[in-house]
């Protein structure tokens, strides 16, 4: 089966990777973008598992690794 | 003084770390790899500055994972000492040793210099004989050293003076809150920093400004 973990930065964590790609778009000529945060996204491929299961396995890979919990959040899709 | 540096794929400034501290300790220092479980009998445990597993998925992520890290947890409860420089700080913060997270240099840049410290606290092994207030030169070379934390995190930091080290002068190469170069655990028994006092320690560096850490570690073990 397979899921996918999208990792963003909490809200009030400066991101200046962010800034700098808002900031290039602008210089392309893109208009009114008013922010842009960079994130993560880790496509997962998993043995069969049922979903309650699936979910709770990947919850404790993110808490654990995936995201760092004191600047990202993360969500969790299961496809 | 015993001394071990721990080393992982990616490490680079392992040599100088060891090499530092077998001329100030005097002693042979261990190294061990990251694979091992158990570590030697030591007093200090250093966690060296480089890029373990090239930064990948966030600096000092894989390395806080790894086998040796149980042991070095374990130690670090017993009272012994750990010093974890640059990457060996992202680390300590990534195993939950240290509270926060080191981010990108609000610059985006990676910086490679000398800057000025100012040592705030003297509240550990690492700062103890160390002259607090004082301000001295020391090197970095990193592009994730913008330490973040939350605000109830840092007001603790503060109020219990575990901000060991602080850019000064107008010298803050990253965007860390509170100009924060370095802190320690709620013990003082560790320690993560951004710059690199190993740098700094003989003549042909230019500068001795380094060695008063180490020294300070020295003589509160012989204490």
């Amino acid at each position: 089966m397979k899921a996918r973990v999208t990792v963003t930065l909490k809200n009030g964590v400066l991101d200046p990777q962010g800034k700098a790609i808002e900031g290039s778009l602008g210089s392309l000529g893109f208009e009114g973008v008013e922010g842009i945060r960079q994130g993560k996204v880790f496509d997962l491929d998993l043995s069969d598992r049922n979903e309650v299961q699936a979910k709770s396995d990947i919850e404790a890979m993110c808490e654990q690794l995936l995201a760092n919990t004191v600047i990202e959040n993360y969500s969790i899709e299961l496809l | 003084m015993k001394s071990a540096v721990i080393l992982f794929p990616g490490s680079n400034r392992d040599r100088d770390m060891i090499k530092a501290l077998e001329q100030i300790s005097g002693q042979p220092v261990a190294t061990v790899w990251h694979t091992e479980t158990e570590l030697p009998q030591a007093d200090l445990y250093v966690l060296p500055g480089g890029f373990s597993y090239g930064d990948y998925l966030r600096s000092g992520a894989i390395a806080a994972r790894s086998h040796i890290m149980p042991a070095l947890k374990a130690a670090a409860d017993q009272g012994r000492h750990v010093l974890g420089v640059c990457n060996g700080f992202q680390m300590l913060t990534e195993a939950g040793l240290l509270p926060g997270a080191l981010m990108r240099n609000a610059s985006l840049h990676f910086v490679c210099k000398e800057v000025m410290l100012e040592t705030t606290s003297t509240n550990s092994a690492f700062t103890s004989h160390m002259e607090k207030g004082k301000v001295w030169r020391c090197p970095v070379a990193h592009h994730d050293g913008n330490y973040f934390t939350d605000a109830e995190t840092l007001k603790e930091l503060e109020g219990a003076g575990r901000v060991a080290f602080r850019y000064a002068d107008g010298t803050n190469p990253n965007g860390s809150l509170n100009d924060i170069a370095g802190i320690t655990n709620a013990k003082g028994n560790v320690l993560g920093m951004m710059p690199h006092p190993e740098n700094l320690i003989e003549d042909l560096h230019g500068g001795l400004e380094g060695r008063a850490l180490f020294e300070s570690v020295l003589q509160s073990l012989a204490a």
